[in-house]
């Protein structure tokens, strides 16, 4: 079995059996029943909710995490090609389930306390429930400590106040996992369920970029829960950064399927496409472009696969993770925007699916932390200063 | 009811085939192997019996060298009980009596109720060891199968005709049934299934134990059809070039 994808390096003699069988199901099951229905969606502006099902029954929902936590556990870099091939199927897909699956299940599972993973895991794992992330605000964004979200105590309840916004999946939740600071300036996270008083969520038009995602904005108005509304193992932002790290593994991997999307729509396109005597794959200027869009892609599979492996053997830093994060977000951008150039007008059509991505892959380039911030993360790595207020 | 399922690793639709250089096969080292498509509908098929009368056991077969083993995890990953690797060294053999003499060898102490396979093999495409298997156990056979329904003792098989006809028949079990592309939807394995594979048993028969002595046919040469381009200037009068033209049409060609 190979990987599927370009193999320069032969990565395939790096991957497990098992793995490439994962992500040959991952593979199919994108081509066969989502890739019919992603123009319908990315057009009007709509996810097919109905797949979360068959998502959980595949066992792709948090599926590097430990069966009783609804998971499949996989290794990291078996999660990573899923979160490759959903987002060579559109990065929609691959944002919901990276939600689901860093954002929600995780932070159960590591921060929860059993009756919340009772509650809420296997329906979660099986795709029955969906969840969201509520962290960022209008004007908190790469600051999230600046919050002003706050959980107020009164009695054995919370009283929370506040609102989140760009939030993926945001109102087709059925759980949300929201970060709200105490009166005492430590932020905690608390399990809002939907429906409960005073707790509302609008969806963002007028996006064009992820449109086959859903992006809402989340309103707290009062909203009394309970104490074991919180997850009571985790206080301050470091938990909640280890959930975005959680997420930033798999989106370089994400972008990754992306490029390779892109690359092998290009180089398919310039080998059948004849101007003058021959195909313009034969023509040195398209050379020039394949060659160097190859040679990236094949960095950024070692690249994301050594991450993988460190992230199996409980090495991984968060600093891999935003060079990771960081240069595959680049690449999918570059070669994006290469890859359309190959094709021409042809490339601006839905014909094909790189201007989806291209404008997919402008909010991943700023999502999940900007480009810029993980530039001054690996900045404050390697210099020991940070740049950045703190 | 136990159940075996027949299953071929052959050169997946998208690979190149460049032959060997003695032309007697194609050069495996260059090919992305798949499962047989429609073995893939027969597991598919044994799976859905086994669910539906909730008891009994699949076992996924085959035959090759070592690389046929991704065919049988895949068929144990989808949901099967067990795999049977019937070892080849060399060149694979494509002689499909000897192939079901094989089979045969390996699985008659092993008493099937039923034994499912693929219509034909998407390499050779010789249609037969279903059939032949079938006759050597001793099991009662069909073909073309594109609907079963299990009952305790029979199965009845919607065999596909010609001409959009189609035939229901019964046969006592065990039965021997060849089956068709797109009798069902099969299913993708779940990552589950996949990491539950690994601790599935494949049991492995050399070569030496199921090999018959005797070979009865063999590839004499594979070649790759040439296409030629030809150029007709037709001369003479009218009634000359008409009557050549319509011979063109009509013999060569065959299209009137």
């Amino acid at each position: 079995m190979q990987y599927i994808g370009p193999d320069f390096y032969n990565i395939s003699d790096l991957l497990k059996e098992e793995e490439l069988l994962i992500q040959k199901t991952a593979h199919e099951f994108v081509q066969n029943e989502f890739m019919p229905v992603v123009n319908e969606h990315y057009e009007k502006g709509t996810f097919p909710t109905e797949i979360a099902t068959q998502l959980g029954e595949l066992g792709f929902m948090g599926s590097s995490l430990p069966e009783e936590s609804g998971g499949a556990g996989v290794s990291n870099v078996a999660y990573g090609l899923i979160l490759h091939e959903l987002e060579r199927g559109d990065s929609g897909l691959r944002s919901f389930v990276s939600v689901q699956g860093a954002l929600v299940m995780y932070p159960i599972h590591s921060y929860g306390s059993d009756e919340q993973k009772q509650k809420w895991l296997p329906g979660l794992g099986s795709g029955e429930l969906i969840g969201c992330f509520g962290l960022t605000e209008a004007n908190f964004g790469s600051n999230p400590g600046g919050m002003v979200t706050k959980a107020v105590r009164d009695g054995d309840d919370w009283i929370i106040n506040g609102s989140k916004m760009w939030i993926t999946n945001g109102s087709i939740a059925d759980v949300a996992v929201v970060w709200a600071k105490d009166e005492e300036q430590i932020v905690r996270g608390f399990l809002i369920e939907k429906g409960i008083d005073g707790f509302s969520s609008s969806d963002i038009h007028g996006k064009l970029s992820l449109r086959a995602s859903v992006t809402s904005e989340l309103s707290l108005v009062n909203v009394r829960v309970p104490d074991s509304a919180r997850l009571p193992k985790v206080e301050g932002l470091k938990g909640l950064l280890s959930c975005l790290t959680q997420a930033r593994y798999g989106i370089a991997w994400g972008m990754l399927g992306a490029a390779v999307d892109c690359y092998e729509t290009a180089l398919n396109y310039a080998k059948e496409r004849k101007q003058f005597s021959k195909p313009i794959a034969g023509y040195q200027l398209t050379q020039a472009k394949l060659a160097e869009m190859i040679t990236r892609i094949t960095e950024a599979q070692l690249l994301v696969y050594r991450l993988g492996r460190l992230k199996d053997e409980g090495k991984m830093t968060f600093q891999q993770v935003s060079m990771a994060k960081r240069n595959n977000c680049v690449l999918a951008r570059d070669i994006a925007k290469i890859s359309r150039g190959i094709l021409g007008a042809n490339g601006i059509t839905e014909d094909y699916p790189i201007m989806r991505h291209m404008a997919n892959i402008e909010s991943v380039y700023t999502y999940e932390g900007t480009h810029e911030m993980h530039t001054l993360i690996l900045g404050q790595e390697v210099t020991g200063i940070a740049a950045y207020d703190s | 009811m136990k159940i075996a399922v027949l299953i071929k690793q052959v050169p997946g639709s998208d690979s190149a085939l460049p032959l060997t250089g003695d032309g007697t096969w194609i050069d495996d080292s260059l090919i992305t192997f798949v499962m047989n498509e429609s073995d893939n509908y027969a597991l598919e098929e044994a799976l859905r019996i086994r669910e539906k009368i909730n008891d009994g056991e699949v076992v996924v077969v085959s035959m090759g060298p070592d690389r046929v083993q991704r065919v049988i995890r895949e068929g144990l990953a989808k949901g099967a009980d067990r795999g049977i690797h019937l070892e080849e060294d060399g060149q694979i053999e494509t002689d499909p009596l000897c192939i079901a003499k094989s089979f045969t060898s390996v699985l008659e102490d092993e008493n099937f109720d039923l034994v499912l396979t693929g219509l034909q093999s998407d390499d050779t495409g010789m249609g037969q060891t279903g059939i032949l298997l079938g006759e050597l156990l001793g099991m009662s056979t069909a073909t073309l199968g594109i609907e079963t329904d299990i009952q305790s003792d029979t199965i009845r098989v919607k065999r596909e005709l010609e001409s959009g006809w189609f035939q229901w028949i019964k046969l006592p079990l065990p039965a021997s049934v060849s089956i068709q592309s797109g009798i069902n939807q099969p299913r993708y394995p779940s990552l589950k299934g996949i990491m539950g594979a690994k601790k599935k048993e494949i049991k492995i028969v050399a070569q030496s134990e199921h090999r018959p002595d005797t070979k009865w046919q063999s590839l004499n040469r594979l070649f790759i059809p040439q296409t030629n381009k030809q150029t007709e200037t037709l001369n003479g009068d009218a009634d000359t070039i008409v009557n050549r033209l319509v011979e063109i049409l009509r013999s060569d060609l065959r299209i009137i």
